[in-house]
């Protein structure tokens, strides 16, 4: 590389940086999701109690000193239950997105780049995948593997598959027959290092854009499904179950349902923040 | 156009085929067997082995899903309930009425909210009205519904009073159920209607338009509106479609006898029949929806019928 397309380069993450900096629901979206990410880490070090210490004399208090956002019917602690929680709902969030990405992603690539039977097969098995709405296909799945975390981010992933399929699918046809892709070919580069090395790393804004939304999205279902309970199994904690547990204190102990929605929610938001401020920030046609 | 409608109803058996197979395999690789959750853990090997040859569970796998899609489509038979051993299609039948209802009632809401929100947004854009809008949109997109349902409850059920938080005979009754389900796609149309009105005004046609010296409100309505209108169709009825199968959760938390509520309580209780039946109905509704959009679609844009003649 000379030195040149080095400092093009810079110039262009520079230029992105920047205009993701100025979108303050960007910003908003990145630093929650930080903090997220650090609160799953350092759970045990952050959580005021175990997930599953139980002090049953304290059972169902409102917020409070010692409980900051109150106790479950355990007398469990809400705070340390979502701090906790926050390891599984990221874990599901990408775990999903990744095998989604993963397969979704090469049989696109295989399809765009070869074309015509093979594309036409693989495109028309996504169509039927399609033909369930996603959160239903989802259900279907889990409810045929059965409750557990690995069997959620299998249903939830595979559920999004044919998403992933469309995207890279249509990226790699835009790229396909551009002279970069040509020049590889004269120098001998195989159809795999040609998918792997050069189309899909020149389209890579849409996928990573897709890839905030749906991690988003892949949470919101998990709960959903875990509502439903077709989740992660108690007593360990996860955002959707502890809402479906709540429900039934919804009168006693609102608070039980109070704060893992708003966890949720937040959660949600701000990778929905920080997936659209990167879809602007990528977008060569807003750029100025 | 005879063309297109037909091209369009021929495309979908293929994959209604392709769901049923995904549908009939998720039954098939379920834990449990089937002859026993039909005549009970009790009964004796002889009347088990009756149960499988009659229904043809001892044949291989594909002559099985050969005999599930043949019943399904002559009879609209897709098995029965382990639980009531009633046929499915009427248990579903039965359901789908509330579901509909449901359905429609979110779907008015959220046209009637999301559309003209998403055109005033999209007309004062960078105002306080227009940053407000969006970014309730997006709080409406990343709220889940069960939870928004519950709230709602709690406030208007519970500490108000003023509104009931099950059943589904009155007017009254569907109130909070159907905002609750019409939240997330408020929030779509909305984002979506913004987007494309946006994308239109920018048109050569939009300022050719103005340059004529027409009026702001008949650019808006005549030109730009029309235009812009055409994805936002697409949009509603995928929308539809899943307001019909992401019923499930609205219809468990306010109690309504639906198809979601139906599915989920078969979930709970192992019995799969239902579920997949379930799976079975909502694609196809969500595929006749869809038909029927994109014919719609053709109606309105003669650029698309132009491609059929």
């Amino acid at each position: 590389m000379s030195p040149e397309t080095v400092e093009a380069s810079r110039g262009m993450m520079g230029e992105f940086a920047h205009r993701l900096r100025k979108n303050p629901l960007a910003v908003f979206g990145f630093v929650v999701l930080s903090i997220l990410v650090l609160v799953a880490a350092f759970a045990p070090l952050i959580a005021p109690y175990g997930y599953s210490d139980q002090f049953l004399e304290h059972a169902f208090e409102p917020p409070n000193a010692k409980f900051l956002l109150g106790t479950d019917e355990f007398g469990r602690d809400i705070l340390s239950r979502l701090i906790y929680g926050a390891r599984v709902s990221l874990q599901v969030g990408f775990v999903a997105v990744g095998l989604a990405l993963s397969v979704g992603g090469f049989l696109g690539a295989v399809a765009g780049y070869y074309g015509g039977f093979c594309d036409n097969a693989i495109m028309r098995c996504m169509d039927v995948l399609l033909g369930i709405p996603s959160t239903l296909l989802a259900i279907a799945i889990a409810a045929s593997l059965g409750p557990g975390l690995v069997n959620l981010m299998i249903s939830v992933g595979i559920a999004q598959i044919p998403f992933y399929a469309r995207i890279v699918r249509g990226a790699v046809l835009s790229v396909r027959g551009q002279e970069f892709v040509e020049a590889a070919r004269a120098m001998g580069s195989g159809d795999l290092r040609i998918i792997f090395r050069h189309i899909i790393p020149n389209s890579m804004a849409p996928i990573i854009v897709q890839t905030t939304l749906d991690v988003a999205y892949a949470i919101l279902s998990a709960a959903g499904l875990s509502f439903i309970g077709l989740g992660v199994q108690p007593p360990f904690p996860e955002w959707g179950s502890m809402l479906s547990g709540g429900r039934q204190y919804i009168f006693e102990a609102p608070h039980m349902t109070l704060f893992p929605g708003i966890t949720i929610m937040l959660t949600i938001l701000s990778l929905n923040f920080l997936g659209d401020g990167l879809r602007d920030a990528l977008d060569p046609k807003l750029r100025r | 156009m005879v063309k297109y409608v037909l091209k369009r109803i021929l495309y979908l058996i293929p994959v209604l085929a392709g769901v049923a197979l995904i549908v009939f395999t998720l039954l098939y690789i379920t834990p449990g067997d089937p002859a026993k959750m039909m005549l009970g853990e009790r009964a004796g090997e002889e009347a088990l082995r009756q149960f499988r040859q009659e229904n043809g569970l001892d044949r291989p796998f594909f002559i099985q899903f050969g005999n599930f899609l043949l019943k399904a489509v002559t009879r609209g038979d897709v098995g029965k309930s382990y639980i009531t051993k009633r046929p499915v299609t009427e248990e579903i039948m039965e359901a789908f009425p509330q579901t509909l209802k449901l359905a429609g009632y979110s779907m008015l809401i959220a046209l009637c909210v999301g559309i003209p929100f998403g055109i005033i947004s999209a007309i004062k854009q960078y105002s306080m009205f227009d940053t407000t809008v969006i970014i309730l949109a997006m709080i409406g997109i990343s709220m889940p519904a069960f939870w928004l349902g519950l709230l709602l409850i709690l406030l208007f059920s519970v500490n108000l009073g003023w509104l009931p938080s099950s059943g589904f005979e009155s007017f009254r009754a569907m109130i909070l159920p159907s905002v609750t389900l019409s939240t997330g796609s408020i929030a779509m149309l909305t984002r979506m209607t913004r987007s494309c009105m946006l994308e239109v005004v920018r048109q050569d046609y939009i300022r050719t338009a103005r340059t004529k010296g027409q009026k702001e409100r008949v650019v808006i309505v005549k030109h730009a509106l029309g235009n812009a209108l055409i994805p936002v169709i697409t949009v509603s009825g995928l929308q539809f479609g899943y307001l019909l199968g992401g019923a499930m959760l609205t219809e468990t938390i306010f109690s309504i006898p639906g198809v979601g509520r139906l599915m989920v309580n078969a979930i709970m209780m192992r019995d799969f029949p239902v579920v997949q039946g379930g799976v079975l109905f909502v694609a196809l509704a969500f595929s006749v929806v869809n038909l029927l959009v994109d014919l719609l679609y053709g109606y309105v844009d003669p650029r698309i019928r132009a491609d059929y003649k």
